[in-house]
């Protein structure tokens, strides 16, 4: 099965099914009925407050107050009148005391589901888990089993919410997989504070899985294996232990320069798309943020972000990045996952249709909306706008004059930005890549979208099987048109990363490093394996090895040339 | 800012602040704020862009959807109306004791 990586690693042990299905009745009430239910609410109410409280005072002394701060809110929840007032009032309509507490519930996770900020939406959740208490309560269904996993247990659930994480001996869980959630969910945040992996979005792992199966998670691909046969299972035990060790070793490396064995430093950052990858990339060493994707504003809501809400997130990622570069690409939106506000269309070939800058060319209103919000952020920090999808030089001109109304606007506003933000384009598309000196005159750096490049210069469209056998990073092709875009940036004096996967190819990187690459941007779990790599290699060898690797004529060759080289370099070391 | 009427034994205090801290007042600033009010003889109430709602109720002050940098109106009504807005004003102004 497979769902979204929530935390990484592999975990392998015995499944814990989670089952949270409270079943109840819904009737009317008799007259007479009406004082018992009203009783029974009333009971039910106290215990759970008790419960709750109990739990403030547990949670404080074990985790910490941060962490009880949680269950404040919903203590205040239960307290509060207007949510308790409303279930007695549908009970004394009636109805069952049971039926009243759902209903109210989600009444009121509605009213929180609707509001714009996430972290509202989020209370939605407190909403549940309170009435999932209140309901326990009043059936009578005591949680206690959580208190007594056994070691090494993969808790399946369709979804968890902080009271059962909280009820939970989390040092005997070794993984979470659920069928709900993404990546910021409740249980993606814990899993990953608690370094335990975790895939979430498996849409029904917690119908096929059963209590007691064999399951192995894998935390990095999304992977989850029910009951798997002995090779598989052989060779996850083997990955993972070889990831223990691994991961000892590259902790020590993490406060090391990135600096190949003749002294050529290289910059590594990381790639973000929310903002709550910033401390990991921060913990795995990045030295700044080479690509901050803009997605994750816009994307799972019925109107664009505000000014307000994407200078807010821009200003804190300024601010947690401290003088390190951080990239803003802006929006970045493909004709497959367009959000609802923008005109919907029927693309037959997406990949090569409305997208990136295109869009946001076509919607100047709401492109000129993040270009303020980033200006305004852009005194915080040292923050850079980068444009996606560049395929000619009037799309830059278009945009820096839009750019530039912008900061007048500001300005005559008495707002204040940095008035030097540099601007750069990805290069991804080859047309653009061909003529980089000439729109080289019109921007401060480059940054090399390695996937989408190699998809339009192989003509492969990686998602189809027929064909994806076909996507080579090492493609001659490839290699040839990346080192002119190179040299360019070289000869004009711009500055130039790299950040598409190849940044992380363990093949890839010596090459790049040969061509004259020194900014690398890649997810931030890989920084440590990439440094490592770095650390290794000379390079003037690698210079050599790029050289070679151009005359070459197919992607095997330079396969070879590279899997040599690194071979070669290793028996040295040893 | 604060106004102030006296009325033989009851108190009515008010007052304009800006909320400073983050997020606003999400989960735990609205916690605390609600268990300051709760902890006054007063009738509090908050008002945001003319929607005025009870500061005692957790659900009442989420609903408000406050925001960082929005302006609300702390109104209260009683005995101990101004250490109540007082207390408040100091939360709101301390931002919760964040950073």
């Amino acid at each position: 099965m497979k769902g979204s990586p929530a935390s990484p690693n592999i975990a392998i042990g015995k499944a814990f099914l989670f089952e949270k299905h409270i079943d109840f009745k819904c009737f009317m009430l008799k007259e007479a009925e009406i004082d018992n239910h009203l009783r029974r609410f009333e009971d039910a109410l106290s215990k759970s407050i008790k419960e709750i409280s109990n739990l403030i005072d547990d949670t404080t002394k074990k985790k910490g107050k941060e962490k009880a701060d949680i269950f404040e809110a919903q203590l205040l929840m239960l307290q509060d009148n207007s949510f308790t007032s409303e279930i007695k009032k549908e009970i004394q309509s009636k109805v069952n005391a049971e039926k009243a507490v759902d209903n109210t519930v989600n009444r009121f996770m509605q009213t929180f589901e609707k509001m714009e900020r996430q972290y509202m939406k989020e209370r939605a959740l407190d909403v549940k888990d309170i009435g999932e208490r209140v309901l326990k309560n009043l059936i009578g269904i005591q949680n206690d089993i959580l208190k007594k996993l056994d070691k090494n247990t993969i808790i399946i659930a369709e979804d968890l919410v902080p009271s059962d994480t909280a009820c939970m001996d989390l040092s005997k869980v070794a993984g979470f997989a659920t069928d709900k959630g993404g990546s910021t969910s409740h249980v993606a945040i814990i899993a990953r504070s608690y370094a335990i992996p975790a895939v979430v979005g498996l849409d029904k792992v917690s119908k096929v899985v059963k209590s007691g199966d064999l399951v192995i998670i894998d935390g990095n691909s999304g992977m989850v294996f029910v009951n798997p046969d002995n090779n598989l299972l052989q060779k996850y035990l083997k990955i993972s232990s070889k990831i223990e060790c691994r991961q000892k070793e590259l902790e020590s490396i993490k406060k090391e320069p990135s600096r190949t064995i003749d002294g050529k430093n290289v910059s590594l950052m990381a790639n973000i798309g929310g903002l709550q990858e910033i401390e990991k990339a921060i913990l795995s060493g990045a030295e700044g943020l080479g690509l901050i994707r803009t997605e994750f504003l816009y994307l799972n809501q019925h109107t664009p972000p505000s000014e307000e809400t994407q200078f807010l997130t821009y200003k804190a990622i300024a601010e947690k990045i401290k003088d390190h570069p951080g990239v803003i690409r802006t929006l970045d939106i493909g004709g497959d996952k367009k959000p609802t506000y923008f005109e919907k269309i029927l693309e037959s070939n997406p990949f090569l249709g409305w997208r990136g800058i295109r869009v946001s060319l076509d919607s100047v209103d709401t492109f000129k909306i993040q270009i303020r919000a980033i200006l305004r952020a852009s005194q915080y920090g040292n923050l850079k706008i980068m444009l996606p999808m560049i395929s000619n030089i009037e799309e830059v001109r278009k945009t820096n004059k839009i750019i530039v109304q912008v900061k007048n606007e500001l300005s005559k506003n008495k707002i204040t930005f940095n008035k030097n933000i540099e601007i750069g384009i990805m290069i991804e598309v080859p047309s653009i890549a061909l003529i980089a000196d000439t729109v080289a005159e019109e921007v401060d750096f480059f940054s090399l979208g390695t996937n989408d490049l190699i998809q339009y210069t192989l003509a492969v469209d990686r998602t189809n099987e027929k064909v994806s056998k076909l996507y080579n990073n090492l493609h001659p092709g490839v290699l040839r048109l990346i080192k002119k875009v190179v040299d360019t940036a070289q000869n004009k004096q711009k500055w130039i990363e790299v950040c598409g996967e190849m940044a992380s190819d363990t093949m890839a990187i010596p090459i790049l490093l040969g061509l004259g690459l020194e900014k690398f941007s890649l997810v931030s779990p890989l920084i440590p394996e990439t440094k490592s790599l770095i650390r290794s290699l000379n390079f003037l060898d690698t210079k050599k090895l790029a050289e070679k690797a151009l005359d070459l004529s197919t992607s095997k060759d330079v396969f070879y040339l590279v899997k040599n080289f690194l071979s070669e370099r290793r028996n040295k070391s040893l | 800012m604060t106004n102030e009427i006296k009325n033989t034994e009851i108190y009515y205090c008010e007052t304009r602040v800006q909320v400073l801290n983050k997020v606003g007042l999400h989960a735990r600033p609205a916690a605390m704020f609600v268990k300051n009010a709760m902890n006054c003889q007063s009738s509090i109430c908050v008002e945001k862009n003319g929607k005025e709602i009870d500061a005692k109720s957790i659900f009442g002050v989420l609903s408000l959807g406050i925001d960082q940098f929005d302006f609300i109106n702390i109104k209260a009504q009683g005995k101990d109306a101004k250490e109540a807005i007082r207390t408040l004003t100091q939360l709101v102004n301390n931002k919760f004791g964040e950073e």
